[in-house]
Formats: C-alpha cells, structure tokens, sequence
C-alpha cells in the first residue's frame, strides 16, 4: 500500500489516479496510524513552504514523516513542494525549517530574463541515475510548477533542467526520492518514474 | 529550455464533443474522453475542454467528464466555459483539473480572478480573453463569444489578469479566429510585451507554418486550437515534428517510441 500524505495542500486526485494507472493499490490519509502501515508513502504538496509545514506540524506529519523515512528508512518521495519540504529550510516569504531529511536549501528561482514561475515542459537532464530514472529515455520532458527550487549538494542531484541556472528536478539519498516535477502530470515518462519509485528497493 | 506547448481544445456541450470529430479507431464518436486520451498519445501537452453547455443541468455533466478523463490523461487539464464562481472553480479542480479558466464571468468581476488566485493558487487561474480590434487601432475585450464589444481595452485588462492573480493568459482574437491565415501576431505580441505570466495563443491557426510563426515571430509561450486538430486537418504531432524542424523546442509525443534507451 502507498501512502499519499494529505495535509490540505492540493488535490491529491491526480496522484492517485496515475496510482491506480500503474495498478498500485494507495489510499490518502492525514492520519499518521493510517500511514504508518503503509510500505511506500508520497509526500506532495502545492502552495507556500511556510503554510504547508505549518499544516504538517498541526497534525502530526512533520514527526511522523521524519521517523519513518528518516529512521524506519521507509521510501518517501516528495513531489513538488513536499521535495523541497524535505530540505532543511526555505526562503519562501521568511525563513522556515523544513523537514531536515536531505541536505540543502530552498532559494528563490533566479531565472534571469525568464518567467517566475517556471511552468510547463522542460526537458531533463541525467546526472545520478536512480530507481527513478530506469529506463529514462533521451530528450525526455517533465512538466513543472514552482517559484522555488532547491539548493543542495550536487550528489543528491540525479536530474536536473535548464532554466536561466541548473534546476534541481529529481534529487535522490537512499530510500528519499523528491521531484521538483509533477510526475503524475507528465504523461508516460512520469508514470514511468513514479513506477521506478514503487520498485524502489526499501 | 521550457518546450512550446501545443495545446487542443475540446469544445463539449452535455458531455459530447461538438465540432464532428472522426479520430480513427475510437469506439464513440463525440466522447470527450476518448478523444483527449487520442491527442494526449499524440502528444499534447495540457489539453482544454470549453463547456459550451448551456443549462445548469448539463454542467455537472462537466466535472463528470473531467473525472474520467483524470483517470486515463496523465497531462495537465484546463476546463473553462461559465465558470463563474469559487463553487465552480471547486467543483472543477475536486473533478481532477489542474487549472480554470474564467471569461466573461471575470470581466463582470474581476474580483473573481483575485479571489480564485488567492484560495486555489495562481497556477491554477486562466484568465482567458477574447479581443477584437476597435476602430481606433486598439484592442477591446469582447464576451459572448464575440457578440457583445465591452469598450474595454483589452491590453489595459491582461496586466489587470495579471496583477490580480491570474497564472496565465489565454488570449484568442476574434479578427483571426476562424479565419485560418495564422495567429493574431500582433496582438499576441502586444499581449506578451505586457505580462510575464505565460501567453495561449488562440485564434486563426489553419496550416503548420502558422505554428512556427507565432512562437518565432511573438513571446507566446503555447498556441491553441480546436477545429484544425478536431477535423483532423493537422494532428498534434505533426505540429510538435514541424516545430522541432524549425529549430523550437517541443516535446515529442512520447520520447519512449523514438528515443534511445539511456546506459544508467
């Protein structure tokens, strides 16, 4: 079973359908007893860095999240804001701490001569292969929404886009995955990925 | 670099679609559904529905195709056409939409666009706008399908759009749509010289070089089009391998039937 967090950042409908698409049995749930039984668990997320660990901490998740994947090392993956949740911190309106699970930081996109936010298709780039990246193929586009990317070691990096400056799109360590990406929005490579994640070896 | 998206439009009314499709090979001519799960292999990048339903009945009707939809399409969907209120923005977005698009409804209340930003996010407002050329060689905001002339200046109202919220601008001309001798480059140019949010070029598209032409010679970021790919004149591929020809960048249809494996 997957568990797609839910902390009322987004719709989670989509993530699930792309689920049930690759014949993965998940269920949604805020309730961390829910989640714990749960093999693989999604962390996704879409508005304000602030907010959204704000929400996690009011119920629980932020703890939660941080046990199992940071010492039960249960897979996680963080799409969109809830990747860069994974960082230890964010500039996004202030400061805010995140989860600390992987290194690094969260800056604003610098992007010059570009739009913020950088929205649509963008092909990736493969530095690190992992679990995600199987069968990657050449020229392969992913679909992005976010003002904001990380700011990490380059190990962690496994793709990366071009956008005025190198974007982090999959960062990877160990059993933590996060996609600055929409997996679940970009059409079979997506589905491919988020495939790599469920095969992901525990 | 971000690819040019190639977006079809569906136009549906109580559930079917409307201009007469003849995709080869689908089972119901008309399903909505089938027909976004064709364009999506062929590789569109976000596919629109309009409601042009005219009864309230008809409209869940709406939220019910987008729903199915949602379970087959793994791209990102817009759906507009008499959204007129928070509800409907929800009912849309709950059905598995990623984005809204608001018409005349917004320029009845602009406060709409304000408000739909700040409780569902910007990513998910389009504001779109259907302008025509006044006389006096500026762009008025026309509604009801181009019926009636608002007075307002359009150019004036895509940067309101835009400082009130609106994620991006689906910007179709009137003068051109229908036509078919090509986007409305000037005034898509006009448009993008005065947002930074991205720009939907909608209107006039009637052979491949009008593709290239409005992402060569404007800031669009995206172009739009029903009937072409509805009638099967052109199909989305052709477009994509047409601009990629052409030097833009566009994503392939799906890169597993023709690109190489990667050595991990």
């Amino acid at each position: 079973m997957i568990g797609i967090i839910d902390y009322g950042a987004g719709n989670l409908y989509s993530l699930k359908n792309a689920l049930d698409r690759l014949g993965a049995p998940s269920l949604i749930s805020g309730d961390p007893q829910a989640l714990r039984d749960c093999e693989r668990l999604i962390l996704p997320g879409v508005g304000a860095f602030g907010d959204a660990m704000e929400k996690l901490r009011g119920a629980g998740l932020d703890a939660f999240v941080r046990e199992e994947a940071g010492e039960r090392e249960k897979p996680l993956l963080g799409i969109c804001l809830g990747m860069q949740l994974l960082f230890g911190s964010s500039e996004e309106f202030g400061f805010h701490d995140g989860l600390g699970l992987l290194p690094g930081r969260v800056v604003r996109l610098s992007a010059p001569g570009l739009k913020v936010p950088h929205m649509g298709w963008n092909e990736v780039v493969l530095r690190r292969p992992c679990a995600m990246t199987a069968g990657l193929r050449e020229h392969t586009y992913v679909y992005f929404v976010h003002s904001y990317r990380a700011d990490c070691p380059p190990d962690l990096l496994s793709l990366t886009a071009e956008y005025g400056e190198d974007v982090p799109a999959l960062v990877h360590r160990k059993n933590i995955y996060g996609a600055q990406f929409h997996p679940e929005k970009s059409g079979a490579a997506g589905l491919r990925m988020l495939q790599g994640f469920l095969t992901a070896a525990p | 670099m971000l690819a040019k998206r190639i977006i079809p439009c569906l136009d549906v009314r109580d559930g079917k679609v409307v201009k007469g499709v003849n995709f080869v090979g689908i089972r119901e001519v008309g399903d909505p559904v089938e027909c976004a799960i064709e364009y999506d292999r062929e590789g569109a990048d976000e596919i629109c529905f309009l409601d042009i339903t005219a009864t309230h009945e008809g409209r869940g009707t709406m939220a019910a195709v987008v729903r199915e939809v949602a379970k087959h399409v793994f791209v990102p969907l817009t759906v507009g056409g008499g959204i007129a209120s928070l509800d409907d923005f929800r009912e849309i977005l709950r059905a598995g939409a990623d984005k809204v698009s608001v018409n005349s409804a917004a320029v009845k209340d602009p406060d709409l666009i304000s408000q739909a930003a700040m409780v569902f996010g910007s990513q998910c407002v389009v504001a779109a706008i259907d302008a025509k050329r006044a006389g006096d060689g500026t762009f008025h905001v026309v509604v009801h399908g181009g019926r009636i002339d608002t007075g307002k200046d359009a150019l004036a109202w895509v940067q309101e759009c835009e400082a009130r919220g609106a994620g991006e601008i689906l910007l179709t001309s009137m003068d051109t749509d229908g036509v078919r001798g090509g986007f409305d480059l000037e005034l898509t140019q006009a448009v993008c010289e005065r947002v930074s949010i991205p720009v939907i070029a909608s209107g006039g598209c009637g052979k491949l070089e009008h593709f290239s032409e409005v992402f060569e010679k404007t800031g669009a970021d995206a172009a739009l089009a029903a009937s072409l790919f509805h009638f099967r004149e052109l199909t989305v591929g052709q477009v994509k391998e047409h601009l990629i020809s052409r030097g833009i960048p566009a994503r392939r249809p799906d890169a597993q039937e023709i690109g190489e494996e990667v050595d991990p």
